[in-house]
């Protein structure tokens, strides 16, 4: 049972001093969780802490490759409507 | 409107944040002569100081604990200049070597600040380890810090305990169910809060904070992103609030909204506001407390005068290979402030431009009672004229090929004011865009096509006949003047030329 950052967090430090177990380390080319201490905050917090201040959709995922904060979960922008933008974007 | 008060006491209570050339009766304020004397030399407070002054951001908090519309901090861009916007963060100890650096090769750098790219009270270790060795390497530097506000009562004995004599809040509303559609989560005791229950929490720290830092003194400024549509009605009440809770001075920013800063309001359409409805909303509030009008929106590393950024000579690997005796610095600092002090000094001596000859200044009501207007009439007030202002140290000094922002200064009757700047692309960028020269010259003209003059101290034949088409005068004859007095005396001479009491003619529509 631990999280995982994916290749999508921006090393924003965060979430590193709310874990209650010291479990996120500041790393190149982006930061990781030590599976080893994650409890996923059991027993400490109701939501898990890394999760409920990372600013970016998917960087965090579960034990299933679920993300924590999922597209448009943060933002308000939906999928859909971001790959709408890029389009315009690249029609430019 | 004839006021009150004399000239010389105007100019003193004036004197502070918005300066000569904008001590309008409604500007004016509460600034005291102790408020200038502490933010004289600070270029985001003083509208004069940010002439002379250069300031710093060193980006030692990346952290943030709440979520704005109009950022999206997956899209950072190291080309563009927008606040939240960084090349590289740096640690506490970094980051006070950069400042060392910078201090010693800009001596006029009289401001440190921490301003992110996240909030720097979400991330209390970086910031006052920052402020602690700074407060004892350079005493001479001011420090100050821009929040968000949801952290700051927590830490208001923090900020005194280093000093922070200035603080700067981003407050986009008093009123939740606005705050709700500008804030969409916060970060609070554990646990992400979203929608109204974010706002109003978010809404009652930063009140909160706002009342503890007046209560112990810190000069408070107010921050508002202005989003059209959805808090632009609100925001004189928002001045008028911050304002009676002890705020000195309020900044109300325009939105930047583009699809490829990724942010919801960039991606969902929502529109910035044109430089009308800034300067509308901006006036609006202004009959409340002291408005600012220079700010430049600046990155979280931003170096240098406001509206230029050196930061790329001063990246870690230079700074690296620099040698720094601040000791040394410190000597050539003080003499370099002096010198702007007494250039400053003379300026407000000279007081504000006046509008009229003093013979029927309306500021002086003792000469209007000794000449009463059935034997020497005031001169018709001709209505306002906005000019663009190639400017550098507070003087008509710019080449227009060259500029890249242009000061917006409106002359009227009461006087001179700045109103705000608008940002181009210089029409001379070199030879490789030479064949684009056209394009810009027409998107400069279509950005300063409410201005009917435009200062500067050089202009070549090409852009001089194309913004006089469009109703843009060039005027290249107050070169090397204070602008000012350059503004106002073209304004003398447009009403005098019977120009101004008929509607402005030649102008393109938008």
């Amino acid at each position: 049972m631990a999280f995982t950052i994916v290749a999508s967090c921006i090393n924003c430090w965060a979430c590193v001093p709310l874990c209650p177990n010291q479990a996120i380390q500041a790393e190149q080319p982006h930061f990781v969780i030590k599976a080893e201490r994650c409890t996923e905050c059991v027993g400490d917090f109701a939501a898990a802490q890394c999760a409920s201040i990372c600013p970016i959709e998917g960087a965090i995922i579960d034990d299933l490759g679920k993300a924590l904060n999922p597209p448009g979960s943060l933002t308000g922008v939906l999928p859909e409507r971001w790959a709408l933008a890029q389009a315009e974007i690249a029609a430019r | 409107m004839d006021l009150p008060v004399n000239e010389s006491s105007s100019r003193v209570a004036a004197g502070g944040g918005t300066g000569g050339c904008s001590a309008r009766p409604g500007q004016i304020g509460g600034l005291t002569d102790a408020i200038r004397a502490r933010i004289e030399d600070h270029p985001c407070y003083s509208e004069d100081a940010h002439h002379h002054f250069a300031r710093m951001h060193v980006a030692v908090a990346p952290a943030c604990n709440i979520q704005c519309h109009y950022c999206n901090r997956k899209y950072d861009c190291a080309n563009e200049s927008r606040p939240g916007v960084v090349s590289e963060v740096l640690t506490p100890d970094q980051a006070v070597c950069k400042t060392l650096a910078v201090a010693t090769r800009i001596p006029q750098m009289s401001v440190l600040g921490i301003a992110g790219p996240g909030d720097p009270l979400a991330n209390p270790e970086r910031t006052f380890e920052t402020f602690r060795q700074l407060a004892q390497k350079a005493p001479d530097i001011k420090l100050c810090v821009s929040t968000n506000g949801l952290m700051l009562p927590r830490h208001v004995e923090d900020l005194c305990r280093y000093h922070i004599d200035h603080v700067t809040i981003t407050i986009n509303c008093v009123d939740p169910d606005v705050g709700a559609r500008i804030h969409p989560w916060i970060f609070w005791q554990n646990r992400r809060v979203r929608g109204r229950q974010a706002a109003a929490i978010l809404v009652e720290q930063q009140q909160l904070g706002l009342e503890m830092l007046s209560a112990r003194g810190i000069l408070v400024k107010v921050n508002s992103v202005l989003i059209p549509g959805v808090n632009d009605a609100h925001l004189p009440e928002v001045s008028r609030i911050v304002k009676a809770k002890g705020a000195f001075l309020h900044n109300v920013m325009p939105l930047i909204a583009r699809p490829e800063h990724g942010t919801f309001y960039g991606v969902m359409g929502q529109r910035s506001p044109q430089p009308a409805e800034l300067q509308a909303v901006q006036d609006a509030c202004s009959g409340d407390m002291n408005m600012m009008r220079h700010c430049r929106q600046c990155r979280a590393d931003a170096v240098g005068l406001l509206g230029e950024d050196r930061g790329a000579e001063f990246t870690l690997d230079r700074i690296e290979t620099m040698d720094i005796d601040y000791e040394a610095a410190m000597v050539v600092r003080r003499e370099v402030r002096a010198e702007i002090a007494a250039r400053l000094a003379a300026k407000r001596a000279r007081g504000p431009t006046p509008a009229v000859s003093p013979a029927v200044s309306r500021a002086n009501p003792q000469v209007v009672h000794f000449h009463p207007r059935a034997t020497k009439p005031a001169a018709p007030a001709g209505r306002p004229v906005l000019m663009a202002v190639a400017a550098r140290s507070g003087l008509v000094a710019g080449h227009f090929g060259h500029a890249r922002e242009f000061l917006i200064y409106e002359g009227s009757a009461a006087g001179c004011r700045l109103i705000g700047h608008r940002r181009v692309e210089p029409y001379c960028a070199g030879a490789e865009s030479c064949g684009e020269a056209e394009s810009v010259l027409a998107r400069t003209i279509e950005l300063l096509v409410d201005c009917e003059v435009l200062l500067c101290a050089r202009i070549g034949y090409e852009p001089w006949g194309q913004l006089a088409a469009a109703g843009i005068q060039p005027n290249g004859e107050h070169a090397m003047q204070a602008v000012e007095e350059a503004v106002m005396a073209v304004w003398q001479q447009m009403l005098a030329a019977g120009k101004l009491t008929v509607a402005r003619t030649g102008a393109r529509r938008a």
